[in-house]
């Protein structure tokens, strides 16, 4: 290093001579030793995906709902909201807790449209950059207020959830959630992790359709971690992207959220818009943190704005404009929740195909899970090889643990699909 | 034990001493207030504006059936970005045509700086950063949160109202090698005191020879001067030597997107294949911080950018609002001198961009607010915007009791 360093600067000074005083040092760049970053695991397949040629290429991989023919979905309320909006509002920065009008809304769906916690403001509630920029602004909420804590995350969980804590510096451990054998719940594992953390510990639970396993705790089982929850003292982040999503029904996806609401812990709540409302580029979400009272949930949100102004001052206005014209008007809010039980039940649909599909291509294997797994995306339990070989082989495009995006399962591509599976692990 | 909160210790944070000059405003209830805080434009009736060029785009865009919301890669629009590069470092530039420039979307001023900083606190080897003194109040607080350390460099001279220059070559000469430089592209804020050509280019050289790296925060372009390219050529000049360098852009201001957080962070390298890997650990910056940028704002800066004319309707509109600032600056000195206020006033003219360092002390701003229902931030800055013809008076009422009142 050392030596480059002086080769390089020697050259520089040569070449100075004959550029005259004050030119750049002329070789060596300041980021020569800055490493090429591995590819995002996520949206790197979205990208090997476009750049293939194969006409029979299905992309299973990211998250982003698809019509029956495979094509992205804006929803017709929001098409019309956007009609309403353009031209009418001007484009002033917003608070740096965001949209007023857009936050009250998205904690109703949260807490209850009629949730006394939301009439005695003790909700701190900040707009934020769909579900990522929420689960980051806790993040570092925690590592600023409570320095000492650690977060525990499921295994497996969406892979930025990691990322985001990391560089947060909040460390991490993590918790038991999915049971490969049986492709559900490892019920007794999380329920002794649970136990077994130190009291007081923070957790991160999915709230419904649980990304990538597609596996939720039954009704009955969110009240037992409840219950646990409530004998050590600890605190439940509920990551909801899929609310409304998942059943089709949103207050029947808000119930581990209300279970805990019901049993008195403080929580907080990262919501994102991004699938349930499609709008997936405007970033659209919302970070909620009950506390004892108001007094508190102003304090609580004014240290979060404090964390928002550093990182990009105040919030983008135009997706939280569409979010508050469509719940705030009965009409186009009834029409929003038709629309989101129209993709959740697609999806079901599709479930359902890709599970018979397999088992009369005559499969050795259990693909019940298909089925019993709930929300956008189905944890195969293919192993990175098996997937490899869809790609290499079938050109079929989807993360290496085996996660389906079932979003991307259309009728055309559902025989294709499950042949595919089939041949890739039939034969291992 | 589910009965105390985590956070039930959690203070409550002071208000943010700009965005709080407005929560305050909006409480006044007196007909003659005045908000000369926040650097948002507003047109001659005291109105946000949003101009044609970008209703026109909106339209574009709500009327394209085969638009969809879709995620945007990490690093954001890819016609945006390159349009944005274009703009900032112009159409010829030899480090566009070289590819040694990464563009990333970012939101607004603020998260390009957010999201240069981390990566230098994370890949450059030199943790500190110098900025001016004084600059905008949010700079301090990303670069420390990224993990930078912070020093100022001389900058404003009181007793001129303009740039202490000799003391900024002292400082900056002073720095450790390879130490990162903050500039203001053009339009300082809060003091709207720029260097001359002549002025940047010794800037220039000193920072070569010392191997500073600069890092440009461009919140003003063409909002300044009314020309776009006259608002970029100090960042060109540092470009056109071959050497390395950051740049933050914002279209807030001439774009009038403030809400829409449409911004753009490019780092010019020496080489492509490095500004390919240095692209590379942008996105892992963004990554985790909000996964990628939003779409709509982006969108309509692109549609304005690459289509001739609404581009030509842009520069007629930004110049229009330059203009306007430029006529109340000269009718606020105007009304100054009428009054016979004590003191040198011509500062208001010599400064240029959206504010004015009136030099009044925080006692006169706080004299200004309570009696005269004026308000700016404490150090004195005005945002020109937020005048008229109308209002113009009114202030220069309350800067003359301000300054000729016995304390």
């Amino acid at each position: 290093m050392a030596l480059w360093n002086a080769v390089a600067s020697r050259l520089a000074r040569q070449r100075s001579w004959t550029a005259g005083v004050g030119s750049s040092r002329a070789l060596s760049s300041w980021w020569h030793s800055v490493e090429p970053a591995p590819k995002d695991p996520i949206l790197g397949v979205t990208e090997a995906f476009l750049a293939d040629p194969s006409p029979d290429k299905v992309n299973v991989g990211v998250g982003a709902y698809r019509d029956d023919n495979g094509k992205p979905v804006v929803l017709e309320c929001v098409r019309e909201a956007e009609r309403r909006i353009a031209g009418s509002m001007n484009m002033e920065y917003l608070p740096m807790g965001g949209s007023v009008k857009m936050v009250e809304e998205t904690l109703k769906l949260a807490y209850g449209d009629n949730s006394e916690f939301i009439k005695d403001k003790r909700v701190a509630a900040v707009q934020a950059l769909s579900g990522t920029g929420a689960c980051r602004l806790f993040a570092e909420f925690q590592k600023r207020f409570r320095p000492e804590s650690q977060i525990y995350i499921p295994v497996p969980t969406w892979s930025n959830h990691h990322n985001i804590w990391r560089d947060a510096q909040v460390p991490q451990r993590t918790y038991h959630y999915y049971h490969a054998e049986s492709r559900g719940l490892d019920f007794a594992s999380l329920m002794d992790d649970v136990k077994n953390a130190p009291s007081g510990s923070f957790f991160l639970l999915h709230a419904c359709a649980h990304n990538p396993t597609g596996v939720d705790p039954s009704e009955e089982q969110w009240r037992e971690i409840s219950q646990q929850f409530k004998a050590k003292g600890h605190f439940a982040l509920f990551d909801m992207a899929y609310q409304g999503f998942a059943s089709g029904d949103p207050e029947r996806d808000a119930k581990s959220i209300r279970i805990f609401l019901e049993d008195g812990h403080f929580i907080g709540i990262a919501q994102s818009y991004a699938k349930n409302m499609g709008l997936y580029g405007q970033r659209v979400g919302c970070l909620s943190v009950l506390c004892e009272d108001e007094k508190q949930a102003v304090a609580v949100k004014s240290q979060l704005q404090m964390i928002a102004r550093p990182m990009y001052s105040n919030p983008p206005v135009h997706g939280a404009l569409i979010v508050s014209t469509i719940l705030g008007d009965p009409e186009l809010k009834q029409l929003w929740l038709k629309e989101v039980k129209g993709m959740a039940d697609r999806i079901i649909g599709m479930r359902t195909a890709l599970r018979e599909n397999l088992e009369n291509l005559g499969s050795s294997l259990s693909w019940k899970h298909i089925t019993e797994q709930i929300g956008m995306f189905c944890y195969s339990g293919m192993t990175p090889e098996q997937v490899d070989r869809l790609t290499k082989e079938f050109h079929i495009y989807m993360t290496r643990n085996g996660r389906i995006s079932m979003a991307g399962v259309t009728t055309g591509n559902v025989r294709y699909l499950a042949n595919a599976i089939h041949v890739v692990t039939e034969s291992t | 034990m589910a009965s105390d909160s985590v956070f039930a210790a959690v203070v409550r944070a002071p208000e943010d001493p700009i965005l709080g000059v407005t929560v305050a405003y909006n409480k006044d209830t007196s007909p003659n207030k005045l908000n000369l805080g926040v650097g948002a434009y507003r047109t001659e009736e005291g109105k946000p504006l949003v101009l044609n060029v970008v209703r026109r785009a909106e339209q574009i865009l709500v009327n394209d059936e085969s638009r969809v919301k879709e995620y945007l890669g990490i690093t954001g629009l890819a016609d945006f970005n390159k349009l944005s590069a274009k703009l900032i470092l112009g159409a010829d530039s030899p480090a566009i045509q070289d590819n040694r420039v990464t563009t990333v979307q970012c939101l607004s001023g603020t998260g390009s700086l957010r999201v240069g900083a981390e990566f230098l606190a994370r890949h450059y080897h030199e943790k500190t950063i110098y900025i001016p003194n004084p600059t905008w109040g949010n700079h301090p607080k990303i670069f420390n949160l990224a993990g930078l350390s912070v020093k100022t460099y001389r900058y404003y001279d009181p007793a001129t109202k303009g740039l202490d220059f000799q003391g900024l070559l002292e400082d900056l000469g002073a720095a450790p090698s390879g130490a990162i430089v903050l500039l203001h592209a053009c339009a300082h804020n809060p003091t709207g005191v720029d260097p001359t050509l002549e002025q940047w280019e010794q800037i220039r050289q000193l920072i070569r020879s010392k191997q500073l790296l600069p890092f440009f925060d461009s919140a003003y372009q063409g909002f300044a001067s009314g020309s776009l390219d006259a608002d970029a050529e100090s960042v060109r000049m540092f470009v056109a030597d071959g050497g390395e360098c950051l740049a933050a852009q914002s279209y807030a201001k001439n774009m009038g997107l403030y809400g829409e957080r449409v911004g753009a962070l490019s780092i010019v390298c020496k080489a492509a294949d490095v500004a390919s890997r240095v692209e590379s650990q942008l996105k892992l910056v963004i990554r985790p911080m909000y996964s990628n940028p939003p779409i709509h704002g982006a969108s309509i800066v692109a549609a304005i950018l690459k289509d001739s004319e609404m581009y030509q309707e842009w520069t007629v509109e930004l110049k229009a609002m330059a203009d306007r600032i430029l006529s109340m600056r000269q009718q606020l000195f105007e009304a100054l001198s009428a009054r016979g206020t004590p003191g040198d006033w011509s500062h208001i003219i010599k400064q240029i961009g959206m504010f004015t360092f009136t030099g009044l002390n925080s006692e006169q701003v706080a004299f200004m607010t309570k009696e005269y229902h004026i308000y700016m931030t404490s150090d004195g800055r005005i945002s020109m915007a937020g005048l008229s013809s109308r209002t113009v008076p009114h202030l220069a009422d309350a800067i003359h009791a301000a300054v000729t009142r016995s304390t």
